[in-house]
């Protein structure tokens, strides 16, 4: 669904939130916090063309007929590059093959999102695929003009077939690269009518990714593979309690004489050393003998001396706080006073780092013009050249963006404070008057992530003498992104997937806490879908089982009123062969299944997923998903996309965990911060259900009905109710 | 000064002793096919072929290297089996965002040059790097449909 600025304006932030379905960024964003976080004007759009108007600004032809697309995304394994070259090609009449598709600089034309720019939740191409089509269309129209203007014959009169132009009657042709000057000066017409889709030959197809041979013979550059002439190497360690600064350096002089170093540098929470390899800039600031600020000594407030996350998880339970009302329906107290049942439970899910593959790094150059160029990874250019502009003490306008693909999204490249080297990397080359490359180790990165928060949600339900819950309440306590970095209250991004389900459940009464956490908090792939959406499926399987009901009959009774949902329930069960909980028995080994379904990002999904034990694990043999998002462009990029958001979902549901104890990180490297691995990874079924509803996202949404389906297949297998992810702190035997 | 024989060419290099083959691939001859990824030869990204077996370049440092021929990516196509694994890898669209799968790559033509035709288990324990955008059920098809080739 395309939300315009205008019709979120007419609607009160909150009205507009609790109408519109969509917990989401950018659509739900109040226009100053974007402003503010983007660092764009408010007038901004009156005097620059419409974003995603002007051909100029995103379709480059070359002589030699080379397509250049400027993309508005980033890429980062997600498939959008393939997905532009896709919806722009096939208006443009260009195989997108042969188009090459680079990530666009900052600027007014790329506001595409909702009158703003970013790469995520899930929104690039449902918010750009008719803005695409029509840049795709318009310029096809500017070269059937220019041919028709150089062939001196009604443009009505010629035909394109991938890049050249026809006029049959003449037997005449001429390709887009012969006509991209005259055609590109042209000005486009917005009323270019579209392909019909009937004729579509690369959208809706399974096309293959434009980048997949690169990246499979080493050639794609990421951010780490850059350099630039007469660098110096940067390596950091920060402050071990976050917070804290360097105060003495008891050895520099002896580091500063290390071969290749050039300089020692104390940067706000973190020392760092400059030198002519990497290698050499590491041993030295790792030999460094440092000496820093305290902590406080307790309590939440800070990363205190003794914080520890299953501190922090105690006081997001033990909270008196009232909350603020994030849903309500009907009369809950009426409910659980007339009910026949009721439960309660208590759902927590750790702090997560993203564990990218591509550490993190940036470069940094000031040129003799005044100007400053960095290279970095980001989701959100103009955010970043704002805070580039504020390190390098120069002005927004003067930061060139450098913006290679990345090497792991899953929500990593969002600002995040000090979440990220650029700042680092240019006070380093402020300071030496040099370019300046600084890559942060795996274990800084570990460090310093800017982590998916803990979260903590008490539910309680009411049922009925029929087993049908009558009334349904939740209690979140904690804090998401939305509400850190873009200033939302109450914040979305805490409760999305426990608001806004789709079940007939009468009588409701969500409310959130928001108590602030002393670490750097971060959006991770689907958010707070992540967690959210296994709290309540978790719990709704709970209420089945307290029902007395089959909890895939209880979805479709609660769905009954629902098409939509009733479409993918069946579908999932049919591609697995049919519902069935167990216990059965497969190869001597019993195994169970279960059931979850999620609504993220414009999204549905169903995810069925069928476990056993492996020494005390779980080990999950098989998922099932049925997808819909409404229409796709790509289904070979969607089911990829699917797939690894189920192998994420399954990561953070039997062993990912980032822990605190005593104000420091445990886990600083894969060897302890565990990952899903070959051997976890199940056999993955996806099927794409067209439904024709309004396009949702795809990165994400495979993710949140993951941890539901798993942990409530291992409570039919074993009778334990698994209330805190991962499973892996869970001891389980068969029941 | 330390000469190295990669994808077939000698290479004088003057880093000290102890530096990790992967970063006088990356930092001193800026051949960035290879990645940095967690240092400590767990995730694999920095996989190359020394005489033919997958070695982590992160914990080899370049005076254990000796005579031995290294093999990168970007050789890697020059090698009958690395060819049919790239071409294997481009057909089943394997890379997502792709930072780990020079090393994928790599640790596969190993896997084959030794086990041509490998097992389920064989995969598993010849494929153990990490991918987080979970691509390793797309990696073991390439590995049997490059073993088919």
């Amino acid at each position: 669904m395309i939300l315009s600025p205008a019709s979120a304006a007419g609607l009160s932030r909150r009205a507009f939130i609790l109408r519109s379905g969509a917990f989401v960024l950018g659509a739900a964003l109040p226009t100053r916090a974007v402003a503010e976080v983007a660092g764009a004007g408010e007038g901004g759009a009156a005097i620059a063309p419409a974003p995603g108007t002007r051909v100029a600004a995103f379709i480059e032809i070359g002589a030699d007929n080379t397509v250049r697309f400027l993309s508005p995304f980033v890429e980062g394994g997600q498939g959008i590059a393939t997905g532009m070259a896709q919806t722009v090609g096939e208006e443009l009449d260009v195989d997108p093959a042969r188009i090459a598709v680079e990530c666009a600089p900052p600027g007014p034309d790329y506001q595409v999102v909702n009158g703003m720019r970013l790469t995520g939740g899930s929104f690039s191409t449902r918010t750009s695929y008719p803005i695409v089509r029509r840049l795709g269309a318009a310029a096809r129209d500017m070269i059937l003009r220019a041919a028709a203007a150089r062939l001196q014959v009604a443009a009505d009169t010629l035909t394109t077939s991938d890049g050249v132009v026809t006029h049959a009657a003449s037997g005449r042709s001429l390709a887009y690269g012969d006509l991209a000057e005259e055609a590109l000066a042209l000005s486009p017409r917005n009323d270019v009518p579209l392909r019909d889709p009937r004729t579509f030959r690369w959208i809706g197809k399974p096309v293959g990714r434009i980048d997949v041979a690169d990246k499979s013979r080493g050639l794609a550059k990421y951010t780490i593979d850059h350099a630039v002439d007469g660098m110096l190497f940067a390596a950091v360690v920060h402050a071990p309690h976050y917070g804290t600064e360097p105060k003495a350096l008891g050895n520099e002089a002896d580091v500063k004489a290390m071969p290749g170093v050039h300089s020692v540098h104390k940067l706000p929470g973190a020392v760092a050393v400059t030198a002519d390899s990497w290698w050499r800039a590491r041993k030295a600031v790792e030999a460094l003998d440092i000496t820093w600020t305290d902590p406080a000594p307790t309590g939440i407030a800070t990363v205190a001396a003794d914080f520890s996350s299953d501190g922090m998880l105690a006081a997001l339970i033990g909270s008196t706080e009232s909350g603020v009302s994030v849903e309500a329906e009907g009369d809950t107290a009426a409910a659980f006073a007339a009910a026949a049942k009721v439960i309660e439970a208590e759902y927590d899910a750790p702090y997560l780092n993203h564990a990218q593959l591509e550490p993190p790094s940036a470069i940094a150059r000031f040129n003799d013009d005044g100007t400053l160029d960095v290279w970095l990874p980001n989701q959100m250019p103009e955010a970043f050249q704002k805070l580039c502009a504020e390190a390098g003490g120069v002005a927004p306008e003067r930061v060139r963006l450098h913006q290679p693909m990345l090497g792991g999204f899953f929500g990593r490249h969002f600002t995040y404070g000090t979440g990220n080297p650029f700042p680092q990397a240019i006070l380093l080359a402020k300071a030496t008057k040099r370019p300046v490359k600084l890559v942060w180790s795996r274990e800084e990165e570990f460090r310093m992530d800017a982590m998916r928060p803990l979260s903590f949600t008490l539910l309680k339900a009411a049922i009925g003498a029929d087993g049908m819950p009558t009334a349904l309440t939740s209690r979140t306590v904690g804090e998401g992104p939305l509400g850190r970095y873009f200033g939302m209250s109450p914040d979305p991004s805490t409760v999305e997937g426990i608001t806004e389900k789709p079940y007939a459940i009468p009588n409701r009464a969500m409310e959130t806490v928001t108590l602030r956490h002393p670490v750097n908090i971060a959006f991770w792939r689907s958010v707070g879908h992540s967690m959210n959406d296994f709290f309540y499926e978790g719990f709704l399987d709970e209420i089945a089982d307290a029902g007395g009901q089959d909890p895939f009959a209880l979805r479709k009774a609660l769905l009954a009123h629902s098409p939509r949902h009733l479409t993918l329930l069946d579908e999932v069960a049919r591609i697995s062969g049919g519902w069935r909980r167990g216990p059965y028995t497969v190869d001597g080994t019993s195994r169970a299944r279960g059931l979850a379904m999620a609504s993220p990002f414009g999204s549905e999904t169903a995810t069925i997923a069928e476990v056993s034990l492996e020494d005390g694990a779980t080990k999950v043999h098989n998922v099932w998903v049925a997808f819909d998002p409404g229409s796709v462009v790509n289904p070979a990029i969607v089911k990829a996309q699917v797939e690894s958001a189920v192998a994420l979902g399954l990561s953070e549901t039997l062993v990912e965990q980032a822990v605190y104890e005593n104000g420091v990180r445990r886990d600083a490297n894969y060897d302890t911060y565990q990952v899903l691995r070959r051997e976890m990874m199940p056999a993955v079924h996806v099927s794409i259900v067209e439904s024709g509803a309004p396009m949702g996202g795809v990165g994400e949404p495979g993710l949140p009905g993951v941890p539901g389906a798993v942990v409530n297949a291992v409570a039919a297998l074993t009778g334990t109710r698994v209330r805190s992810l991962p499973l892996a702190n869970t001891p389980l035997s068969n029941a | 000064m330390f000469t190295l024989t990669i994808n077939g060419e000698a290479h004088d290099v003057n880093v000290d002793e102890g530096t990790p083959l992967l970063f006088v691939l990356r930092d001193t001859l800026g051949m960035t096919g290879t990645k940095y990824g967690c240092g400590i030869a767990q995730c694999g990204a920095c996989t190359v072929l020394m005489d033919g077996s997958a070695m982590r370049s992160c914990q080899l440092p370049v005076e254990a290297v000796g005579s031995s021929e290294i093999t990168t990516i970007e050789a890697v196509e020059a090698d009958d089996v690395g060819k049919r694994v790239v071409a294997a890898w481009i057909e089943g669209q394997v890379p997502q965002c792709g930072y780990c799968q020079s090393g994928q790559v790599m640790a596969a033509t190993a896997l084959l040059k030794q086990t041509p035709e490998p097992n389920d288990d064989d995969i598993l324990y010849g494929m153990s790097n990490i991918c987080r955008c979970g691509t390793y059920n797309a990696i073991a098809a390439a590995v049997r449909q490059a073993a088919k080739a």
